[in-house]
């Protein structure tokens, strides 16, 4: 078997937050645009044997929505996904998300791509993991520079949940909204709080000798370089030729 | 209702129209908007309904719009739209931030007719201080402290859209993609182009009318064989990652996507338009 790529260490643990039995249970998860990462998360849930129906908005065949965006909102707000992804460009320590840009409004420094659902899903859903493969004192800052979903609300204001972990290129944090502020739940290999530390341009909980994010099983890596890249390569095809070696078949005639 | 010819149908979008256009993974005109650039449009301000992609970098490339209102701009898989984010740096395009549901919300009111709608969420997002069509009120079916927003309807001139087939009667197929539907409904004129034209009339079969905008809300067609390239278009053909890629990295500089145009836009659609 060959050594266990960092993508796949953290669809793995991706894949242990979405089970997290201290959390609801996730009956229905949906994954929004361009997140190769917690796709294969989901998948490989999936095709581990657990009970959860996947919409994935971006899949090109066998599509689960007949509305489109539309009907992924329109469900969330029906109270219907459990759980769904986000990430950003900037993320801060109280986990409010930036995806417009850096500096003034509407981005002056660094334009981002924009909020996407977030400033809608972020409330709506129960759950949301939080994803950033960068982990960075530029993508993790004390404070964003714009809001356009923030991590937690003030009384009154209608909300289903928030954020539940946040998982980076080189660990996991949990997140307690009661008190805004996240605590280092694991490290990957390779990292210690202190690296962390140094990284990260927020305060958190977390001592020194945190537990070391598990590495994926022989069957979960079996999993995802077989069934689990099967689903994404559709979807996904630069993902699973950078991570799998993976070729997508040849383009469907037309 | 007769199929114009692609150039014409372009020519049907005035300077500084609000043109409606799908994401990347819903139908998005690719063709059209090339043909866009050919006729030289300008001042155009793009709805991305709900988020945007290669046609809205490209028109911006080529100096086609003034103003973007979207929740995204993005090259999925090949990253950011270059040539989108190049122009917001210098202050080229004006862009209005949304969040995906918002637009959809802005639509469905227009399609029914009312002046606004609610949407759950948004609250505390530094979106709201930019929108001057967006206000919270506190909601009056509950008993107090419940505040929410409201989304003032949103009526695009144009809306563009890439769909399977057309018939005589102007319905178009659209497949399990509904939600350019509602686009459609809210819009003052819709332009569609189509892969092919069909006999008979697609609201006669059950199994196709689902999936099929009445031709009361198309204005015009014009026929584009393989018109959502390089994006896919339903179980026709599949999104070309390569030839995205490729855009990708030419648009990073103006001369990259000069040669870009020069090569795959400015005398391309000769076919399309014959």
């Amino acid at each position: 078997m060959t050594a266990i790529a960092p993508e796949e260490r953290l669809i793995a643990a991706i894949a242990a937050l979405i089970l997290d039995p201290s959390t609801p249970a996730a009956r229905h998860v949906a994954v929004g645009a361009s997140s190769p990462i917690p796709a294969a998360a989901c998948w490989l849930v999936k095709k581990s044997g657990h009970e959860v129906r996947l919409s994935l908005l971006d899949r090109p065949r066998g599509n689960p929505f007949t509305e489109g965006a539309r009907e992924l909102f329109d469900l969330a707000g029906q109270g219907r996904i459990d759980l769904f992804f986000l990430g950003g460009g900037q993320i801060d320590g109280q986990a409010n998300l930036n995806l417009v840009g850096t500096g003034a409004w509407p981005g002056a420094g660094v334009r981002f791509p924009g909020s996407f659902g977030s400033a809608f899903m972020y409330f709506a859903v129960p759950r949301t993991i939080l994803f950033r493969e960068e982990h960075s004192r530029r993508v993790l800052v004390e404070r964003v520079d714009i809001v356009s979903a923030p991590g937690v609300s003030p009384p009154g204001v209608w909300r289903r949940g928030t954020a539940q972990a946040l998982v980076t290129g080189k660990c996991v944090f949990r997140f307690d909204a009661r008190r805004a502020r996240f605590a280092l739940a694991s490290v990957h290999p390779g990292e210690t709080e202190k690296s962390v530390r140094m990284a990260t341009g927020f305060d958190f909980d977390g001592e020194a000798g945190a537990p070391v994010t598990p590495d994926p099983d022989a069957a979960a890596l079996a999993l995802m370089r077989g069934p689990v890249c099967d689903e994404m390569i559709e979807t996904y095809p630069g993902f699973c030729r950078r991570v799998w070696g993976r070729a997508a078949s040849a383009e469907r005639a037309s | 209702m007769t199929p114009i010819a692609l150039a014409a149908l372009a020519a049907l979008v005035p300077d500084g129209a609000l043109l409606a256009l799908p994401p990347d993974n819903s139908l998005s005109p690719c063709e059209f908007a090339r043909a866009l650039v050919r006729r030289g449009a300008r001042g155009l301000t793009l709805l991305g309904v709900p988020v945007s992609g290669y046609a809205t970098d490209l028109l911006i490339g080529a100096g086609c719009v003034a103003s973007v209102q979207t929740s995204a701009v993005t090259l999925g898989e090949a990253g950011l739209a270059p040539r989108f984010s190049a122009a917001v740096a210098r202050g080229a395009v004006a862009v209005t931030d949304a969040t995906c549901p918002a637009i959809h919300t802005a639509l469905q009111a227009a399609e029914k007719g009312v002046p606004f709608m609610p949407l759950r969420g948004v609250l505390g997002s530094d979106l709201l201080a930019h929108r001057a069509d967006w206000k919270v009120i506190d909601n009056p079916f509950a008993g107090g402290g419940d505040p929410i927003l409201l989304v003032g309807a949103l009526s695009p001139d144009v809306a563009a859209f890439h769909a399977v087939c057309a018939d005589a009667h102007g319905n178009v197929y659209v497949g399990r993609r509904r939600e350019l539907a509602t686009i459609a409904h809210a819009s003052r004129r819709v332009l569609v182009t189509v892969e092919r034209l069909v006999d008979g009339n697609l609201l006669n079969d059950e199994r196709l009318a689902p999936g099929t905008i009445n031709g009361v809300y198309v204005e015009a067609v014009a026929i584009a064989p393989r018109g959502a390239w390089p994006v896919g278009l339903l179980d026709e053909y599949a999104y070309d990652a390569a030839h995205v890629a490729e855009y990708a990295r030419l648009a990073r500089s103006e001369d990259g996507f000069h040669q870009y145009l020069e090569r795959y836009v400015l005398h391309g659609g000769a076919e399309a338009a014959a």
